[in-house]
């Protein structure tokens, strides 16, 4: 058996003219958490669509753990739980019906299904509610819900498409929790999506940066951070700070320097010892800076100095990302 | 409680190990959950009764006179039975509320179970099925109680209903097909009218032989024709094996044409993702 969970190999999945995938290459090994960060539209749900075997690569092989998704979709289908960016719930069911039949569907025996069905009810305290039609419960609960559901029959590994979308702080800080149980004490590997740079921070081993379909960058969020620099001082200007770039960059301090309108992003070794000769620089260039900022750096300067742009962060479901 | 608490096994590892349920129990598991959705969409099955019940009181009343002249004992209440059980079970399908699974996403969740598509068609059908075969019960009842007998007995009635349903599943086809080729409710509650041609451009309301000129050559090629006679005369003339073998032969023809049709658009959707 493999050690990988999960491995794609230059997979592609175009729509039309539009490439959402474009040879992304992943190897995922067993008991990972796995995150794949970008930004809406940057082909993250398409990528977990694919390894779910709902849609057909374009090109390339995906294997999930260790079966083809399009020569052994039925193997890999026993073997994954998923939960979707957006519920996928049938809201006439009540939320027993729901899980009985996601239970009978997977094989599971009558007499265990119903404790699970309870147990299951009890962790989401949906105890009350499960015979309730699922049209009457809150967003939450149907997010609750969703998530159980994929774990009805014990899968190997779980994919979970931005789980902490639109949840309240609370509510996201709780998944998060769960998430990282679910990898600790029984070894699940779990592939999440997020926009979340502080998600994938704080949950995963392993962080995938996605961008127009082009898997940018990829390590541990401290390896990726490190890439940056040491320190961030962020240099907000009125004017044209591009122009100041080949000053800034002349100091002996700044590993690197870029502007992003009227931002310049430096990255240095040493942020409290170089904080002052670059002010002094800025002064002498005569431009009104607004603040300057010294920080660690984030995902988010990693994507930055990638790619150009920041993540947008969007706490809404409008936009789907394909 | 925890996630991981529940997640674990917590009787025996192998009591939770998903496992492919099988082809039969699939299609009895999907078929369950679009049983236990009628009742809480009635509104998609009363209508059809209602019309049929309606044109059947209406039709006997308004033209059953116009056939006095026929003779031959023609009981012309019996003669529109079948019409309207046409009219009933027609289009009845749980097509619209596949479409809804697919708007909430939940096709794609049963997808990314260990069922095979072809279950998630047939569970559908086999309700569409049951539903047909009860929605024949007031109409039936409504008839018994005209007085219309059948001639071929209480089996001659569940082959009745049996035929209906079958023409009922044939039909139901098509619904789907739009359904999983457009996942717009609107084209598949339109689809009934595709069956409007099929019901007047034949035999619905006055004897084969009243109809003459281009009317007759397309009734000749119109399946519910055979469909009307089979079903007409285990009620007037009993047990008439070629009428009944030409009536299930155009369910067959029919519901070979819709099921291509909707099975290309399943194929078409999961190939989509």
């Amino acid at each position: 058996m493999t050690d990988l969970a999960i491995r794609t190999e230059g997979l592609v999945r175009r729509f039309g003219d539009f490439t959402a995938v474009d040879e992304v290459d992943l190897a995922i090994g067993r008991g990972e958490i796995y995150g794949f960060l970008g930004p809406n539209g940057a082909g993250k749900s398409t990528t977990v669509r694919m390894l779910c075997t709902l849609m057909a690569p374009t090109s390339g092989t995906a294997t999930v753990a260790g079966f083809d998704v399009g020569s052994r979709p039925g193997d890999v289908r026993l073997r994954i739980g998923v939960a979707l960016q957006e519920a996928a719930l049938d809201p006439k069911q009540t939320g027993r019906e729901l899980l009985r039949l996601q239970g009978l569907l997977y094989g599971l025996p009558k007499g265990a299904m119903a404790k699970r069905v309870d147990e299951l009810g009890e962790l989401i305290d949906l105890t009350d509610a499960l015979d309730r039609p699922i049209s009457t419960y809150s967003g939450g609960m149907k997010r609750r819900l969703d998530l159980v559901a994929a774990l009805v029959h014990n899968p190997e590994i779980l994919f979970l498409d931005e789980p902490t979308t639109g949840l309240d702080p609370v509510s996201r800080v709780s998944v998060w929790k769960e998430v990282r149980r679910l990898n600790d004490e029984l070894g699940m590997t779990i592939f999440l999506t997020t926009q979340y740079l502080e998600e994938a921070d704080e949950l995963c081993g392993r962080v995938g940066i996605i961008d127009r379909g082009r898997l940018v960058a990829e390590g541990t969020p401290d390896d990726l951070k490190r890439s940056v620099g040491a320190d961030i001082i962020i240099a907000r200007v009125d004017g044209d700070a591009e122009a100041l770039c080949p000053t800034i960059q002349a100091l002996p301090a700044v590993q690197s320097v870029e502007a992003h309108g009227n931002e310049l992003v430096i990255a240095t070794d040493n942020g409290s010892a170089a904080i002052s000769p670059i002010a002094v620089a800025l002064n002498s260039c005569e431009v009104a800076v607004r603040d300057l900022t010294l920080r660690t750096p984030t995902l988010d300067d990693v994507f930055l100095e990638l790619t150009g742009s920041h993540i947008e962060r969007e706490d809404t479901n409008e936009e789907t990302d394909r | 409680m925890t996630v991981a608490d529940v997640v674990a096994p917590t009787d025996s590892a192998t009591a939770l190990r998903a496992r492919p349920a099988g082809f039969v129990h699939d299609v009895a598991a999907i078929a369950g959950r679009a049983l236990r959705g009628v009742p809480r969409d009635i509104e998609a099955v009363t209508p059809p009764i209602f019309i049929a019940l309606f044109f059947f009181v209406v039709n006997v009343a308004t033209l059953s006179k116009l056939t006095h002249s026929v003779g031959g004992g023609f009981d012309y209440k019996a003669f529109q039975m079948p019409t309207a059980i046409l009219l009933g079970v027609t289009g009845v399908s749980r097509a619209p509320a596949l479409v809804l699974d697919i708007q909430d996403g939940y096709l794609d969740r049963l997808l990314m179970t260990p069922i095979r598509r072809l279950a998630i068609l047939l569970g559908h059908m086999v309700a569409d099925v049951t539903v047909a075969m009860c929605l024949t019960v007031p109409i039936l009842a409504l008839g018994f109680a005209l007085g219309v007998r059948f001639e071929s007995g209480p089996l001659g009635v569940i082959a009745f209903v049996a035929v209906a349903a079958l023409w009922s599943l044939a039909f139901s086809g098509f619904g789907y097909a739009i359904a999983l080729k457009t996942g717009n409710p609107a084209a598949v509650n339109s689809s009934f009218l595709l069956f409007f041609p099929f019901l007047f451009l034949t035999s619905s309301y006055v004897p084969r032989s009243a109809l003459s000129g281009w009317l007759d050559k397309v009734a000749t090629v119109n399946p519910v024709t055979y469909l009307l006679e089979g079903l007409r005369s285990l009620v007037s003339e009993g047990w008439h094996w070629g009428d009944i073998g030409n009536a299930l032969l155009a369910i067959a023809v029919l519901g070979a044409v819709s099921m291509s049709l909707c099975f290309a658009a399943l194929r078409g959707r999961t190939k989509r993702g």
